[in-house]
């Protein structure tokens, strides 16, 4: 009895030091990931504050920024509130036009980047075309127009076609047709063949297989992508101004740079309600297109 | 041969009774698709009214922009490399203490407007809106405004980074953590734990993977925004590329956009392996 206990205890003794050098072995592993991970952090945190500029004057400056925020704060008194607010939306129409234009500028360019990208995706999706070349020289001419921002192609555009709303409309079209492109290709690539194979063997030409056998299987996904896009092109459009390409934001970059700080808050008070318009019915338009019946 | 059309042609009438939808589209849809496209057409012509668009200024600009970019050839940076690539460390820079900033202020804001962890509606209610409105207004916008209180320099556009991420990584903190598995709460209050060692051991361990995925994330959306932030005065390359477009150097712009490129495709790379790394296996995390 007594010495069975007892190797019981030598088993057990070595199962737990197997486990514990295990253990050990583990922790140092992390150990060392942990390490090597603080100091790449530390070499980037570094060296982000010497070369930004982060000094601690500018830190300690910062509550500049709050009276600058309480500077754009307007004077709105009880008893004469609506003269107050008048005095505030002073130019309030010409606003509301520049907001319009905002909201048109985001619809051409979202009508004009959903016709290039609609064109553009099918031969950029692998199953659809069976030219190497074409593919690759479709997906490359996407992947450029996409990685540019917005704002670059708006400063190229100011240049050409001088200030104004134009430049806007296709600095917007010509990045959302690139984010579109992708997403719609993608969606190409992921139907079912049969419906291509059946128009196919009926004798249909290209256009035709596309136009019967793909855009039926695909319209919902791209309804829903475009809904989004000009969700994102509405809040692209609010700043594209800022360089001088049309819309609201011309308006709000004159208020900033003159220091017209009341204005500054009057416009950016109208964009952050356009902006949660905008959520809500694209919202309320996703939710009736997926839940509700078919409509296009 | 003729009496085979007849029999196909018989065959169609016979289905087109049979199945009416395969040869027509229901009035109902065919309605809206009218009311959908004569819509469409109808605000594009009102846009191109409203915005003065007109086939004039199209065709010039298009000529213009073709020479300018006619002139984008080659590439050089004309011995301007080592300003370049400070620029680009400048943005890389303001993107990092932008996106770790934002980070830190966002952890315990999502924690404060996480309904289950706060049970007041109306503190749920003010920061959620809060967030709003501050994601509201644009990075851009920020950036605009703190050129004008911080001078201008890369401060003006990582102040700008921070607040609209803190805002926006705050709601999605708040919304993973109303998300997580509830058994494991019980399970540590079983054991008889506190507040602070429930949110350590049943919260954390299931929001930090989301979190820092999304951050990860952020840090390549927001290489993104700083380079193009110094368009307007807030530090970076974005302020090179505005001096050069100014000055009608066209090469050199082309060369900045070619690197701003690379950049950002080198970081996303670079950060999806990070991501990869930190999702997949726990023991790599720090």
């Amino acid at each position: 009895m007594q010495t069975q206990e007892y190797q019981w205890d030598i088993t057990l003794g070595l199962k737990t030091s197997l486990f514990e050098e295990q253990r050990n072995k583990q922790l140092a592993k992390r150990r060392i990931y942990t390490v090597v991970w603080i100091v790449l952090f530390a070499a980037a945190f570094l060296f982000s504050l010497v070369i930004g500029d982060v000094t601690m004057e500018k830190i300690l400056n910062l509550p500049a920024a709050w009276n600058y925020l309480k500077e754009t704060i307007p004077i709105l008194r009880m008893n004469s509130l609506g003269y107050d607010v008048g005095v505030w939306y002073a130019r309030g129409d010409i606003w509301v036009g520049h907001l319009v234009d905002t909201i048109l500028i985001a619809f051409l360019a979202t009508f004009l980047s959903v016709i290039f990208a609609f064109v553009i995706s099918f031969p950029a999706s692998r199953n659809l075309i069976r030219s190497t070349s074409v593919f690759f020289l479709c997906r490359r001419i996407l992947d450029i127009a996409r990685a540019v921002p917005e704002m670059v192609y708006a400063l190229l555009f100011v240049f050409a076609f001088s200030l104004g709303p134009l430049p806007g409309v296709l600095a917007i079209a010509v990045h959302s047709t690139g984010s579109l492109g992708k997403l719609f290709s993608e969606v190409n690539e992921s139907i079912s063949m049969e419906d291509v194979e059946g128009i196919k063997s009926t004798g249909g030409n290209w256009v035709q297989t596309i136009w019967f056998g793909v855009v039926p299987q695909v319209l919902p996904n791209y309804i829903s992508y475009t809904i989004l896009r000009l969700e994102w092109n509405i809040r692209a459009a609010t700043v594209v101004g800022l360089v001088g390409a049309g819309g609201i934001g011309m308006e709000l970059m004159t208020a900033i740079r003159q220091f017209q700080f009341k204005q500054i808050s009057a416009i950016t008070i109208m964009i952050i309600l356009l902006v949660f318009f905008l959520d809500w019915v694209s919202e309320k338009l996703r939710h009736q297109l997926i839940g509700g019946e078919k409509l296009i | 041969m003729i009496q085979t059309k007849n029999i196909n042609r018989d065959l169609i009438t016979e289905m087109e009774i049979l199945v009416p939808e395969a040869f027509h589209i229901p009035e109902k849809q065919r309605r809206y698709r009218f009311i959908t496209i004569s819509g469409i057409v109808i605000l594009t012509v009102i846009s191109l009214w409203k915005l003065q668009i007109n086939p004039f200024t199209i065709f010039f600009g298009i000529g213009k922009f073709f020479q300018m970019v006619m002139m984008f050839f080659p590439p050089t940076h004309g011995g301007w490399i080592s300003e370049f690539i400070y620029a680009m460390g400048e943005t890389l820079a303001m993107a990092f203490l932008g996106t770790l900033f934002g980070f830190l202020f966002a952890v315990p804001l999502g924690f404060l407007a996480a309904k289950n962890i706060i049970p007041s509606t109306i503190i749920h209610i003010v920061l959620r809106r809060f967030f709003d409105v501050i994601r509201g207004i644009n990075t851009l916008i920020w950036a605009l405004m703190f050129v004008n209180v911080a001078g201008l320099g890369p401060f003006a556009g990582i102040m700008a980074i921070i607040i609209t991420d803190t805002a926006t990584l705050a709601k999605l903190f708040a919304e993973s953590i109303e998300n997580v598995d509830t058994s494991q709460i019980d399970g540590a209050k079983s054991t008889g734990a506190g507040p602070i060692q429930i949110i350590r051991y049943a919260f954390i361990p299931q929001v930090l993977p989301i979190m820092l995925s999304n951050v990860l994330y952020f840090f390549e959306s927001n290489v993104r925004a700083a380079s193009i932030l110094g368009i307007l005065g807030a530090g970076g390359i974005g302020m090179q590329l505005y001096d050069r477009i100014r000055i009608m150097n066209w090469p050199q712009v082309f060369f900045i956009i070619i690197m701003i490129l690379i950049t950002v495709a080198v970081i996303d790379t670079i950060s999806k392996e990070i991501r990869k790394a930190i999702v997949a296996n726990p023991e790599y995390r720090p």
